[in-house]
């Protein structure tokens, strides 16, 4: 029995008096392996996201990456441990162009040829980014931006890519496209930690799902478990 | 035609002045949000640096082109250990603490260094002055070493503030480059866009800092020989003006903004140039205070401002 990939154990989360995080624990098990994490809004989703890459300090828990614990570091080594996070909102530097963000997900590589295959990897699965890759990234339409902070988290070769609410405000052909990559790129080998409003679509690539409530976990399962049971079905799929 | 080019050279030559310093402030608020109040006093560490430098090498003796690098290096790396420890130890600590926080702390070390560097028997006279206050110190000149001289017709133009003029447009033209064209400077951008997110691309985001700081102090310690190559009386509390001018400068351009920074301190200077020479000399100083009320009723974001669009 191996250690799963990434393990979060009784997360708790403080913003001032708001109990955000009440104690949440989770497992990616392993490399290619999809993990959901699905939630009405203001469930906790993003503030889990955020402890793990220690974008906030959580009040107690702890955050291992296989099988080392991790609570402690800064994001930045977090990162360099091979965990990449495209956050809610995207996180594109609007002020920089495509590629000098696609060059910041690279940050800590120094391959110049393992860069330049990459980049082409990125231009493959997102064509539009070669078109615009010399304009400012506020340029991008929100679909654009979105496929860049894919992209660009892929840049890094993480082992774990957290992603937070890819879909949100996309066109479908765009949500479609996404998911689409996020397949592939599990199939490569890369495990995901998937938070999605978009709880079909989310538990449909899933091998493993949790459902989130005001800051806790109140179910988990494989992917076709939650897509077939009542409550998720009824509260989350607006059936 | 003779005057009017003799107040752009003036102007050219003070607004290139403000905005070395102005860079300082633009930089760091940049990536901090923070108006560091205490640059304009790390200009004024950077003169009495270079002036101690100067009298240990004897320039007053002996002013040679190797000393005068000598000072300017010496006073560079003061005022960049200087900045470096200022904000690991005042700001870093309170980062996270609200934003008014970190702003009286700058005050505070601002005062700091005015009344540190007026201690008797340290660096002031051994004995208190009379009248009390800050005593003003001569510094040598380290510019004046033997240069050919320049054909100019009837402008007076002086060696010292060609040299000068060369100096500051060298630097920011380095900083361009470093802003624009380096790693570093990438970094420091997406820092001052968003720091977390700058986190997540394993960037070190203390570290971007740290080196941002230090590049504003030593732009400051850069502008503080220039001009007290030129303007040699040089006291505790001369980092005020020009501070607060570099400052009006920076908010011109639209703080944060690094050629913003540039062109509001050469506007700055030119204006206070041709007001002072034009229409009344007493009003130089309030061209800065005036200039800067205009840009928060018309233009709050400053000449070159952004506005970040939010896309959905
Ligand atoms: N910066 C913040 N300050 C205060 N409360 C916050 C902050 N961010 C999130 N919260 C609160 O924490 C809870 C969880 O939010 P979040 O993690 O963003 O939920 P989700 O991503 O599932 O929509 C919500 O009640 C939200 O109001
Ligand atoms: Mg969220």
């Amino acid at each position: 029995m191996s250690e799963p990939l990434l393990t979060v154990k009784d997360l708790h989360v403080h913003y001032g008096g708001i109990h955000a995080l009440r104690g949440i624990s989770l497992e990616v098990p392993a490399a290619g392996q999809v993990v959901a994490l699905i939630g009405a809004n203001g469930a906790g989703k993003t503030t889990t996201l955020r402890a793990i890459t220690r974008m906030l300090k959580p009040t107690s828990g702890t955050v291992a990456f296989q099988g080392s614990e991790i609570t402690r570091l800064q994001s930045h080594e977090i990162v360099a441990l091979g965990v990449a996070h495209a956050p809610e909102g995207r996180g594109i530097f609007l002020n920089l162009t495509v590629k000098e963000n696609l060059d910041l997900g690279a940050f800590l590589r120094s391959d110049a040829d393992g860069i330049a295959q990459d980049l082409e990897r990125s231009f493959t699965l997102f064509p539009i980014l070669k078109e615009r890759f010399h304009q400012l990234s506020g340029t991008l339409s929100g679909g654009e931006q979105q496929m860049l902070a894919v992209a660009r988290a892929l840049m890094c070769r993480p082992k774990l890519l957290l992603l937070d609410e890819p879909s949100l405000g996309l066109a479908p052909q765009v949500v479609e496209r996404i998911f689409q990559v996020l397949r592939e790129v599990s199939a490569a080998g890369v495990a995901l930690l998937l938070v999605e409003q978009n709880a079909h679509k989310a538990l449909q690539i899933a091998h493993r799902g949790y459902v989130l409530e005001t800051g806790e976990v109140v179910m988990q399962g494989t992917g076709k478990e939650l897509l077939a049971s009542p409550e998720v079905r009824k509260a989350y799929l607006g059936e | 035609m003779t005057e009017f080019l003799q107040h752009l050279v003036n102007g050219v030559s003070v607004g290139t002045i403000y905005a070395l310093i102005a860079l300082g402030y633009t930089m760091v608020y940049g990536v901090l949000k923070l108006i560091n109040f205490a640059h304009g006093d790390v200009y004024m560490v950077g003169a009495f640096s270079g002036f101690y430098i100067s009298h240990a090498l004897g320039v007053e003796k002996e002013p040679t082109l190797a000393k005068a690098l000598a000072v300017f290096v010496g006073s560079m790396m003061i005022c960049g250990v200087l900045v470096f420890l200022m904000e690991r130890f005042a700001y870093r600590p309170l980062r996270h603490r609200a934003r008014l926080t970190a702003l009286i702390t700058a005050i505070g070390v601002s005062l700091f260094l005015e009344y540190f560097m007026q201690l008797s028997g340290w660096f002031g006279p051994a004995s208190a002055p009379f009248p009390p206050g800050p005593t003003p110190r001569f510094f040598p000149q380290p510019m004046s070493f033997e240069t050919p001289d320049l054909p100019l017709g009837e402008l007076s133009i002086q060696k010292v503030d060609v040299i000068s003029f060369l100096v500051a447009v060298g630097f920011m033209l380095a900083l361009q480059w470093v802003v624009y064209r380096t790693r570093f400077g990438t970094s420091m951008r997406a820092v001052s866009f968003d720091s977390q997110v700058a986190g997540l691309m394993g960037i070190n985001v203390n570290r971007i800092i740290s080196g941002t700081f230090i590049i504003g102090g030593v732009l400051a310690a850069v502008a503080a020989i220039l001009v007290a190559s030129s303007r040699p009386s040089i006291n505790p509390l001369m980092g005020l003006m020009p501070g607060i001018k570099a400052f009006v400068a920076a908010v011109f351009g639209g703080i944060g903004n690094v050629p913003g920074a540039m062109v509001g301190g050469l506007v700055l200077g030119l204006a206070e140039e041709y007001v002072a020479g034009y229409l009344l000399s007493s009003y130089r100083d309030g061209i800065a205070f005036a200039l800067l009320i205009v840009v928060l009723l018309v233009k709050p974001a400053g000449l070159f401002g952004t506005f970040r669009p939010e896309k959905v």
